[in-house]
């Protein structure tokens, strides 16, 4: 197998979607060598996304430490997963494809999707499941308005597993007319390099910041990782500082890196939360977006590379960190990077930056209910 | 030219006397579904009897006795396992077609492992209307018996229409794959399907109809896989 990270990566998928694979990766190719198509993005992450996002000191969130908050919730659609569908986008757009399909889990990939589609006019089918649409109303209501068409996944688990095979199922059927915008760096090569190079600005922006304001690197920098993509983007400005450590943060009920197996799921070989059979095992977590068996085979690679280490956090502990981040520094963080704040007391680094991905409006409810409150 | 039947059960307890039924009712080949939780190349009725079958326990070992019981009532018709990679991965590549093998499989299909990844895994191969005729010649050239021919853009299951892209499949596989025998299988569910798409090729795969007809026990399934061999061979 042509594998893309170690032994991880690859492209196992029906044989319908290798011609349009092989499309994919000889446009991004092209792109990525040339200099408007970077341009082209700096230009829209200007004045389109919100780009650079600041990085916000926390000392009453964490006074024993330096901690740094580097915010990709400020960005227009409230997550860093427009930095990869804005790049996507425009790649469809070389491609000649006019339709776009994206799976979404907590909905802010959906979100982001939607909003790229309708910013360059194109048609949207963004596939949810039917228990992330409960868990996540508001963002279904931004899609539908944002004229995008949410289709509801009422199958097997009714969450981003599901949602990701049908949107790719999606796909095989429209290959010809459809980009899959896929949301995390997993799936068949070319997708999970892709969308690190999309996501790799997090990372080049944060180690510039931290520079500016500190004049030293950071001891460690932390992100959560569901599929991966806010903290691979990240992690890529920092992999060549081997004096930086890296933590990636897990949700403790889909921990794919820390309790997973070698599997194949959705068209790539990674740690894969599954049985002895390679049956794929449900995910369990309060953060939709973290409620995901697999993860992207490159974060298996750093994993058994060494060179990043991936913990946990509990559901509880997520919450705890929700809260005091809204009490302490007066920001909401989504739910998903609230894990990655979870772990911070235990880095026990004098100088820290964390990716705080998204923002927590789509998470009141659930989380205040949670919370008891 | 006789034309080939292949029918495509899921590995269930019933499915050694299903099995038989078909072949009894006129199938030349058993294709033998080990069930997967993400089975991306399939529709809703395979996908549904994945589950079902999972949530019975049919797990690889009890598909491989599955297919060893399948193997002691119907003769030396072809049986062949179809599943996905996630199923090898874990139990080991090599293992994985020795053990089949020695369970009674003539050949194997990976529905997720297209041609030119782990050549040396032999496999019936699969081709699509999308795949460049590159592909289709590394295809035809890495098969194992014959080429299993997807007449449309999609995933398995029933459509009204035999897909107008077959044709133009089976001509480039008849040029680029000289010699090597042309199965045509997703979306073909009635005997005219069956008989249109027999005209382009040399054999026909049903899955999910045959599937539907399972349901209804070993004599709806033999009834449905003989008016499909009725049509083939009128």
């Amino acid at each position: 197998m042509t594998a893309t990270f170690g032994e991880y990566g690859g492209r196992y998928v029906p044989e319908t979607l290798i011609p349009a694979l092989d499309e994919l990766t000889e446009a991004w190719d092209v792109a990525r060598e040339d200099a408007s198509f970077w341009d082209e993005l700096d230009e829209l992450g200007r004045t389109y996304a919100g780009r650079p996002t600041p990085l916000t000191r926390a000392d009453r969130f964490a006074p024993a430490t330096r901690l740094y908050l580097k915010r990709e919730d400020l960005l227009h659609t409230g997550a860093h997963k427009l930095n990869n569908t804005l790049g996507q986008a425009v790649l469809a757009q070389r491609l000649g494809k006019r339709r776009i399909v994206a799976e979404t889990g907590a909905g802010q990939h959906g979100v982001a999707t939607a909003s790229v589609c309708a910013r360059f006019g194109l048609e949207c089918v963004v596939y949810m499941g039917a228990e992330d649409m409960r868990r996540q109303q508001p963002n279904v209501e931004r899609m539908g308005l944002l004229g995008a068409e949410v289709r509801a996944v009422e199958f097997g688990t009714r969450t981003l597993k599901e949602a990701t095979s049908e949107a790719i199922r999606d796909w095989i059927e429209n290959v010809e007319t459809t980009h899959y915008l896929i949301g995390s760096c997993v799936g068949p090569a070319p997708y999970p390099e892709l969308v690190r190079e999309l996501q790799a600005v997090i990372g080049r922006e944060a180690r510039e910041q931290v520079l500016e304001a500190e004049g030293r690197l950071p001891d460690a920098v932390l992100a959560c990782v569901g599929g991966g993509s806010n903290a691979i983007g990240m992690f890529a400005g920092f992999l060549d500082d081997v004096g930086v450590e890296l933590f990636g943060v897990e949700a403790a009920g889909a921990a794919s890196l820390s309790s997973g197996r070698a599997a194949v799921l959705h068209g790539a070989r990674s740690s894969v939360l599954a049985d002895e059979d390679g049956q794929v095992a449900d995910a369990h977590s309060i953060s939709a977006g973290l409620d995901y068996p697999g993860v992207g085979p490159e974060h298996a690679f750093l994993r058994d590379s060494g060179r990043v280490r991936y913990v946990t956090a509990t559901d509880e502990e997520a919450l705890a960190a929700f809260r005091r981040l809204a009490e302490t520094e007066g920001i909401v963080p989504a739910l998903e990077p609230a894990h990655a704040l979870a772990r911070v007391d235990d880095v026990q680094s004098e100088l820290v930056v964390v990716c705080l991905s998204g923002r927590g409006d789509k998470d009141l409810a659930e989380a205040l209910r949670a919370l008891g409150s | 030219m006789t034309k080939s039947l292949v029918v495509y059960l899921m590995s269930e307890p019933e499915t050694p006397e299903l099995a038989e039924a078909a072949v009894e009712g006129g199938a030349d080949v058993v294709e033998l579904g080990f069930p997967f939780s993400d089975p991306l190349a399939d529709g809703p009725v395979i996908r549904l009897a994945a589950e079902r079958a999972l949530a019975r326990g049919m797990r690889t070992r009890a598909c491989l006795e599955c297919l060893a019981e399948v193997r002691a009532r119907v003769g030396d018709t072809p049986l062949i396992p179809m599943t996905y990679a996630s199923l090898l991965e874990a139990y080991g590549w090599e293992r994985f077609a020795a053990d089949a093998r020695e369970a009674g499989a003539t050949s194997l299909i990976v529905a997720d492992l297209p041609a030119g990844e782990r050549p040396e895994l032999r496999r019936v191969q699969l081709v699509a209307p999308t795949s460049t005729d590159a592909r289709v010649a590394l295809a035809a050239h890495e098969t194992d018996g014959w080429l299993y021919l997807v007449t449309l853009t999609g995933t398995t299951g029933a459509r009204d229409e035999l897909s107008s892209s077959l044709a133009d499949l089976a001509a480039r596989a008849r040029r680029l794959a000289p010699g090597v025998p042309l199965y045509a299988g997703f979306g073909i569910s009635t005997p005219e399907q069956a008989r249109a798409a027999a005209e382009l090729t040399d054999g026909v795969v049903v899955g999910s109809r045959a599937l539907l007809a399972a349901e209804n026990g070993p004599a709806a399934l033999r009834e449905y896989v003989a008016s499909l061999r009725a049509a083939l061979d009128a």
